[in-house]
């Protein structure tokens, strides 16, 4: 600690507001936002090139693998400008990615300007549009940046064409560069210098400090990311968080270079972190209001929500086994994910597990992974479900996101289900495979127009829909030139029906459903089918069907085995029979037994893994 | 007296057969007098194990047991008689190739004390022979097998059906011819494809399809219909005896009787003090000479069964048989059982037998075609039938 102290700058601190830049970068991925994050770090000295690894700001593997980041992060840049005064640069690299879009949102309401990265051979997508708007509803000041310049492809003069077309952003001074190899970055600091606003907070306004994002460090408890909008946050402070109620002594203060060095005090307009011996992540919530304990401020910030899961699944140790191991694993990721709920279930098929809450299908898939890869535990996940609302004929209303839970039909007057607005960008030759689609999963075109040779196409869609293998669907009909993002718009009431499976006439609880009734026909056969080819032959027959209420929609039959005989059995065969025997009955352990019949845990996987064609 | 068996493995053949995985040699590393004097070795050894028992039969298998010289068969005979009481009526069965110089031997093994030949035909058909890797024809086999009846009171031929692109028309009439020359025992064995063989890595590479599921199955149903109109029913999944004439010795295997196993890579099952061993001797037939030379015995394995093991293989055995299995000697012999439950549904299926004597669990026709997974159905739901199983199951 007295090491760090020695590092500070105490003319940095010293600076006032106007001195004070902060930014975001909004960029599609691999349009080069870690590229151009690490190439300012460089020049403003936060590390040395020894340091510098590839995508410093992006730390876990998935993250690094996916091109995506799931907490936000920052790092302060000192920067001598070319008028010659010393500025402080707070650059937030925001969570990216459309399942965290209220993230996102309160890590740009954490800034006055971003730079808007766009490659300048691809142009602009989806999910940069909608991080733009996300920019432009935060009052943004805008610097468009055009990167990858020194490409053979690059066709600058036809992106900042599309910039202004299709985001109405002015980019005849957008900016040229390289990242990778560092041509016209300087530029890039000029532009924050003197194009962005410096922030206009009070100083002797009681403290005011929103909360960006925290994330748990084994070594210092829950670190909390702050922007300070009014007043001063210093070391031994009391604090009071407006929305959860919770008082916190703050025990250290600091900032991010993008290494974290001791401050006494963030002062109005910085961003930095703080520990006050928070327990857990779930104790604090993105865009909560910081204040002091003793003279708190009047108001709280605008834009608070509280995160709620959209889309829900049954998450099973493969190994049944292994479960205590999963409730561990779970607990050690909401540590630092308060994002991720989970409770536990119990399925006849599956055993024992837990229904997990997540913010979108991304999210899921990202805690699913890390829940295999860092922790080794094989997961079976139930199909994904988003919350319903069921209005019960005696007026109450309740919430539903296991299949296993609908009620009666008749005691319900009316189901209602989540409804999205998907942006979907796309190059023109895929235009029709798209619409189809949207059409196929029930959508409605809300538009439809062109920027140079791609589409833009705006569909609202029930979430249920999208649920259900649509970003696999997007993916393969576009060979994944498709890019989409999408935001909850609310909920109508839908035809919805509960299709249960039966196998060998008992109802398997982990491959029921919510569907559309115009749809349920479509997925039952698919469904039978699939599980036909999946599910290895028995002794006798066994039937499969897929039912509403009692009614049979759609029914395969395995047939029963024909032959499996050994000719040969004589004394010296029996010991080698009898390992055989010992080797079926081990395999038999990864089936879940369902009334006669086995079924492989292979089976659940694949067959919730669905592909209509 | 409860039956005593013992076999005797012969290492050895003429050549090694594409569809064969059984322990044998081309080569001969260990001579044929130095072969004798281990097996002698090891008789004396296991009669040390078994004192009391009487023999009921005795079997030469390989291999080809047929190279050996009669003299030999006679000299491990005599040493058997010397070692155990051997019934009166003991069946001394040997393996035998139905070739012209092998049948030649006839006499000689007669006098040694042999009863029963078992000649490994395989076909009625030259090409089919020459698919199977045999050194013989269909003309030689046909006198070796009216030879066999010369000397012997028991002969049985095995043949090899559901061969590659075998129609059921083709089979019937071949299987007619061997029904004429049989006498009152035949072995009848579908092709399978085991691992290690010339046949496997053929089939791995997708040069050698046998019938399989619906077509193997039909095949099976037709060997038994037109056995059983013949007068030689099934008694085992592959083998057919006009009632009377089942081979004893491969019956003690089935219903788990205690037998010696010698010579290489033999398995035996012997009632020990402490409950049933599982015994085997070290496969290769150096390094099993050598071992027998050293330490009296050829024996690798020497494991007491667990009971479950036991009924494991009680069950393995027990339901190839058309008699099947009593669960009062399963009971009495593991203390294990299998439920009501459990047998209802398969009874209800067609799988097993209902209304047996004595609740035998008899495998129907249907149920003996997937017996594997018949099986391990059973066995899965074995459950202790006495305070002693539940507490050995519960620890």
């Amino acid at each position: 600690m007295t090491a760090s102290a020695a590092a500070q700058s105490p003319k940095a601190d010293a600076l006032p507001q106007s001195r004070i830049r902060n930014f975001s970068i909004v960029a599609h991925i691999d349009h080069g936002k870690s590229t151009l994050a690490d190439r300012l770090i460089q020049i403003c000295g936060g590390l040395s090139a020894r340091e510098m690894k590839a995508q410093v700001l992006d730390s876990m593997d998935i993250e690094r693998e996916r091109g995506i980041t799931i907490k936000a992060q920052t790092v302060r840049l000192d920067y001598r400008a070319r008028d010659g005064l010393d500025y402080q640069l707070n650059l937030i690299d925001t969570p990216g990615h459309v399942d965290f879009t209220y993230e996102v949102s309160r890590s740009l309401a954490a800034c006055e300007g971003s730079l808007l990265v766009v490659d300048a051979s691809q142009g602009v997508e989806a999910q940069t549009l909608a991080n733009v708007y996300k920019a432009l509803d935060n009052n943004h000041e805008i610097v468009p940046v055009l990167n990858k310049i020194d490409l053979p492809a690059a066709e600058p003069d036809r992106v900042r064409q599309q910039i202004e077309d299709v985001i109405g952003l002015d980019a005849s001074d957008a900016i040229e560069i390289s990242a990778k190899s560092g041509l016209g970055v300087d530029e890039v600091l000029e532009a924050i210098v003197h194009r962005l606003p410096a922030p206009k907070g009070d100083p002797d306004g009681p403290l005011k400090a929103m909360l960006v994002d925290s994330w748990y460090d084994p070594y210092l408890g829950v670190v909390v990311l702050v922007r300070i909008v009014d007043g001063k946050l210093s070391k031994g402070q009391r604090v009071k968080m407006m929305a959860t109620g919770g008082n916190y002594l703050v025990d250290r203060v600091g900032i991010f270079r993008p290494k974290s060095e001791i401050r006494d005090s963030l002062n109005t307009g910085e961003i930095g972190f703080f520990t006050a011996a928070i327990k857990e992540v779930a104790d604090t919530r993105v865009g909560d209001t910081i204040t002091d304990e003793k003279r708190p401020a009047a108001q709280a910030l605008p834009g608070f929500k509280d995160a709620q899961p959209v889309v829900f699944c049954g998450l099973f140790p493969v190994d049944s086994s292994q479960f205590e191991d999963l409730r561990e694993a779970m607990g050690r990721l909401r540590l630092n994910d308060a994002s991720f709920q989970y409770e536990m279930e119990t399925s006849a098929a599956l055993g024992f597990g837990f229904r997990c809450g997540f913010l979108g299908l991304l999210h899921l898939e990202i805690v699913r992974e890390r829940l295999e890869r860092e922790f080794k535990i094989d997961l079976i996940t139930t199909a994904p479900s988003v919350v319903y609302h069921l209005y019960m004929t005696d007026g109450t209303m309740q919430e539903m996101h296991n299949p296993a839970d609908m009620p009666d039909p008749v005691k319900i007057d009316r189901i209602e289900e989540p409804w999205i607005k998907a942006t979907i960008l796309v190059p023109d030759e895929y235009l029709g495979s798209i619409l189809k689609l949207c059409e196929d999963r029930r959508g409605r075109q809300k538009d439809l127009s062109y920027a140079g040779s791609r589409a833009m196409v705006v569909y609202e869609l029930p979430l249920n829909e999208v649920v259900f293998d649509f970003y696999d669907r997007l993916k393969s009909v576009t060979s994944g030139y498709a890019s989409f993002d999408y935001q909850i718009i609310g909920y109508e009431p839908g035809d919805l029906v509960k299709m249960s499976i039966l196998v060998n006439a008992e109802p398997v609880d982990a491959l029921s459903m919510i569907v559309h009734r115009n749809r349920s026909q479509q997925r039952g056969r698919v469904m039978c089918e699939k599980l036909k080819e999946l599910i290895p032959r028995h002794l006798f027959q066994i039937p499969i069907q897929a039912a509403i209420g009692g009614r049979i929609i759609a029914r395969e039959t395995i047939s029963a085995m024909r032959k499996d005989v050994t000719a040969k059995c004589y004394g010296g065969d029996v010991s080698r029979k009898r390992k055989l025997l010992d080797k079926q009955k081990e395999g038999k352990k990864k089936m879940r037994q369902f009334g006669r019949v086995e079924i492989p845990q292979e089976a659940f996987i694949a067959a919730l893994k669905m592909d209509e064609n | 007296m409860d039956a005593f068996g013992i076999y005797i493995h012969w290492p050895y053949c003429a050549a090694k057969c594409p569809y064969c995985d059984f322990n044998s040699h081309v080569r001969r590393e260990v001579g044929e007098e130095r072969y004798l004097s281990a097996v002698l070795r090891e008789l004396d050894y296991y009669a040390g194990l078994t004192p009391g028992r009487r023999v009921s039969s005795i079997f030469f298998g390989g291999g080809t047991p047929s190279l050996m010289q009669p003299a030999t068969t006679a000299r491990i005979l005599d040493a058997v008689a010397g070692l155990w009481p051997v019934e009166p009526d003991a069946e001394i069965t040997l393996e035998a190739n139905p070739s012209s110089v092998e049948a030649e031997r006839f006499a000689g093994y007669r006098l040694a004390g042999v009863n029963r030949v078992s000649l490994g035909v395989q076909s009625l058909r030259d090409d089919q022979l020459r698919f199977l890797g045999r050194l013989h024809d269909v003309a030689e086999a046909r006198r070796a097998i009216a030879i066999a009846h010369d000397h012997f009171d028991r002969v049985s031929f095995d043949l090899i059906y559901a061969r590659p692109n075998q129609t059921p028309e083709e089979w019937r009439a071949e299987l007619g011819e061997a029904l004429a020359l049989a006498a009152g025992h035949l072995s009848l064995y579908q092709l399978t494809i085991e691992p290690g063989t010339a046949f496997y890595k053929l089939h791995e590479a997708g040069k050698l399809r046998v019938p399989l599921g619906d077509d193997a199955a039909a095949l099976y149903e037709l060997t038994q219909e037109i056995c059983e109109a013949a007068g030689l029913p099934a008694y085992e999944i592959s083998n057919h005896a006009r009632p009377g004439e089942e081979a004893r010795h491969n019956m003690l295997y089935w219903r788990y009787g205690e037998y010696a196993g010698i010579g290489p890579g033999a398995h035996g099952r012997i009632e020990g003090p402490a409950g049933r061993l599982a015994l085997s001797a070290e496969r290769d037939p150096a390094a099993w000479a050598a071992q027998v030379e050293r330490d009296g015995h050829g024996l690798v394995q020497h494991d007491a069964l667990g009971r479950l093991e036991q009924a494991e293989e009680m069950l393995l055995m027990g339901l190839r048989t058309s008699e099947g299995i009593s669960p009062g000697r399963l009971r009495a012999r593991t203390g294990y059982g299998i439920p009501a439950e459990a047998i209802g549904p398969l009874m209800q299926d067609g799988l097993l037998l209902a209304g047996t004597p004595e609740g035998r669990i008899v495998a129907t026709a249907q149920g003996r075609l997937v017996l594997n997974a018949l099986i391990e159905d059973l066995a899965r739901h074995l459950a202790p039938q006495d305070r002693l199983a539940a507490a050995i199951e519960a620890a």
